[in-house]
């Protein structure tokens, strides 16, 4: 108890020396569970603190912490970064959910954003983009380009963001591609390039030509460049550097103006405790260029989809669909509901293989 | 030029003066990484090694430094009574995991009831989780003459899939909206390993850990068991005619170290970590085997070990977060500690002589 207010006391001062600073200086905090050079989802949040530092330029500082592992260490990263006076600190894997909610109580005074995550207080956001719109439109891609009617995807955790994803891929896939086939492998780790790289070999191996990936490096792309014939897709970030094949589009997580709106609500003391979840029609997932042996035609139905759910025409979880026992989950012309989504823990029909439990 | 002269008998002095030596080399190579980084590597150096003790935050800091030491010296205390005797237990990590499975899972079975018993049992579990763990290695080789080297390391991999599959599985948090990971046990208040005071960092971790290294300092000095674990490692055969049975101590070191580890799983899930979650294993049971030969596997020099590589840890991330120094030169300035350490053991077994090249 004493310990919390010896902290809440020191946030205090510090709320207080930075607010005398506060005119010329936002200190704007960053913890990434990867390293910033991943190529991917740190790498995309990196990209995003250093679009605030350029929209800003001298009225921010912006401090980072790479590789931060998700757990008790967490916690003290996170209070580290608000003892060293941070006004808003951006916590951006789910896995900091936890040290967030209980740093942010510790501090009140400082603003803090959760990334991925549903725990929220007066002074906790939480904010994640609609990656899943994203998949819907490589799933086109994906049904039509494999040969094998085989997709290997490279799963990090069964969670409901990864899950989703899996789901929203696999129904356009299906849709173009009746007898498309989905083969799921865990990693069990957002970043480790040595076990993607693995799975997606064993993937290729097994007659797998188009390899989905929601893991963070460039290690699938790598492995499908050197056994030829097999296509891959960027995640989270554009991963040119395997343009224009194997890597034939990618999915773009584009946090740097999300991060410039919330800066700029701390300066102007509007800041509220918010929950936003944005997609491709904010602008916070971007599909990356389409490039290589995709023919032109496939490449427009992609982008239509792409602006079919941008303008809300289109949703990509519409019935009818049923879940993967053949329950009957979405009438026709239904879509599915937010909350569903965010807690989605099933296969839609038709994905073989159980999530593991 | 240079010669190196065996030494008949290791030097005492130098077998204190190289862990010092070592850290102090560790200083200079990773001051000129740093620099090379472009970073002030004075400041650097000052950030891991001071500021955590005696800077502005040090109030938060230094119960940090014992809250992220009580594992690492827990572990390397049971290790060590294995590496005297030249019985290598490897995989700490894996026992750390199960120990803390264990004792969590007496918890999650017993919420949410009251009970004063459940923390005791969660204790007794992760110990006996661990050692359970630990008898694998340990029976195989007895019975089989396996090698425990690989046989531990591997039953690591083994613990983290059964980790993974609790998390996602049978302890996962009914109320977490299908995501994976326990209950927070912080928020289950016969379950927690709380502060025993406030703000002090000092956790029944901690606790054990300090009674870990006295028991292990009267074990190693006073009495047989102990005399036997020495003369096993000194001179295996010498130890035959004295009477030393080689599967006990095998059992009863690999055993030990098992259910320390185990215990120091325990009390981390129930404690600062709070959940079992698929990335709860960060280490320690690998930095464990750093912290006890830097110790010179002596049960005091362990504890001053386990605080000097928690500091490194807490400075290191203070560097990073303060400076912006790469996660990967922190993690290699740590991982210079050892090798610095292992090179300037050639001190203690050899003597440094200037001969002329004629002499040849």
């Amino acid at each position: 108890m004493t310990f919390t207010r010896l902290l809440t006391g020191a946030a205090l001062a510090l709320g207080m020396a930075t607010t005398a600073i506060a005119e010329d200086k936002t200190k704007v905090g960053f913890i990434y569970v990867g390293p910033i050079g991943d190529g991917g989802y740190t790498y995309e949040h990196n990209q995003g603190r250093l679009a605030v530092e350029e929209h800003f330029g001298d009225k921010v500082e912006t401090v980072y912490q790479e590789s931060v592992p998700e757990g008790a260490d967490a916690e003290r990263a996170i209070t580290q970064m608000a003892l060293q006076g941070a006004d808003l600190i951006f916590t951006t894997s789910f896995g900091f959910m936890d040290a967030t909610v209980n740093t942010a109580k510790k501090f009140p005074k400082v603003k803090f954003e959760h990334a991925t995550g549903y725990k929220r207080a007066d002074n906790l956001s939480t904010y994640s983009a609609r990656f899943y719109e994203g998949r819907s439109v490589l799933g086109v891609i994906a049904g039509h380009m494999t040969k094998t009617n085989k997709i290997g995807y490279i799963g990090s955790y069964p969670i409901p963001e990864v899950i989703r994803g899996i789901n929203a891929a696999y129904i356009e896939a299906k849709k173009v591609n009746p007898d498309v086939e989905f083969n799921i492998i865990w990693a069990y780790t957002w970043f480790d390039p040595a076990k993607e790289a693995d799975a997606a070999t064993a993937l290729i191996e097994q007659g797998n030509d188009v390899i989905l990936q929601h893991t963070d490096s460039t290690a699938p792309s790598a492995a499908a460049k050197a056994k030829g014939d097999v296509i891959t897709f960027g995640q989270a970030s554009d991963m040119a550097e395997y343009k224009p094949e194997p890597r034939v589009s990618s999915i773009i997580d584009n946090w740097g103006p999300y991060y410039i709106e919330r800066v700029q609500a701390v300066m102007d003391g509007t800041w509220e405790s918010t929950d936003t979840w944005a997609g491709i029609d904010d602008g916070m997932v971007v599909i990356g260029e389409i490039t290589g042996p995709v023919p032109d035609d496939v490449k427009q139905e992609a982008l239509a989809m792409r602006d079919a759910i941008a303008s809300g025409e289109y949703h990509p979880f519409t019935g009818p669909l049923n879940k993967q026992d053949g329950s009957e989950w979405l009438k026709e012309g239904e879509t599915a509901d937010d909350a569903t989504l965010l807690g989605m823990n099933f296969y839609v029909e038709g994905i073989k293989g159980d999530i593991p439990q | 030029m240079l010669r190196l002269d065996r030494r008949p008998q290791p030097s005492r002095l130098w077998t204190l003066l190289t862990p010092p030596l070592a850290v102090l080399v560790t200083m200079i190579v990773g001051g000129a990484l740093f620099a090379a980084l472009g970073k002030d590597p004075v400041v650097a150096i000052e950030t891991i090694f001071w500021e955590p003790l005696f800077g502005e935050f040090a109030f938060y800091y230094r119960p940090q430094l014992l809250v992220k030491a009580a594992p690492l010296i827990l572990i390397a205390i049971g290790l060590s009574l294995g590496f005297r005797a030249g019985i290598w237990n490897i995989g700490a990590e894996g026992q750390y995991i199960i120990g803390a499975l264990c004792g969590a899972g007496v918890a999650l079975a017993a919420y949410p009831s009251e009970s004063w018993l459940i923390f005791p049992g969660m204790v007794l579990a992760g110990a006996l989780g661990g050692w359970a763990w630990a008898m694998i290695p340990a029976v195989l080789k007895v019975r089989f003459g396996t090698n425990e080297i690989l046989v531990s390391l591997m039953l690591v991999y083994v613990a983290e899939q059964l980790l993974a599959s609790m998390a996602l599985g049978p302890m996962r948090n009914p109320e977490g909206m299908g995501f994976p990971g326990s209950r927070n046990l912080q928020q289950y208040a016969p379950a927690h390993n709380a502060e025993l005071i406030a703000g002090t960092g000092m956790h029944w971790g901690v606790a054990a850990a300090l009674i870990a290294v006295i028991f292990s300092y009267v074990l190693l000095n006073r009495h047989i068991l102990g005399y036997h674990i020495r003369l096993t490692g000194e001179a295996p055969r010498a130890a035959r005619f004295a009477g030393v049975r080689p599967g006990r101590l095998i059992l009863f070191c690999l055993g030990a170290s098992g259910a320390l580890a185990g215990l120091a799983g325990m009390f981390e899930v129930a404690g600062p970590a709070g959940q079992v979650t698929i990335d709860f294993n960060v280490g320690y049971g690998f930095t464990a085997i750093i912290v006890a030969f830097l110790g010179r596997l002596h049960p005091v020099g362990i504890l001053l070990a386990g605080l000097l590589l928690a500091l490194t840890y807490i400075g290191g991330e203070l560097a990073q977060s303060n400076m912006q120094l790469p996660a990967a030169a922190v993690q290699l300035f740590q991982g210079m500690l050892l090798f610095f350490l292992l090179a300037v053991d050639v001190l203690v077994h050899f003597r440094l002589r200037w001969r002329r090249a004629e002499a040849a």
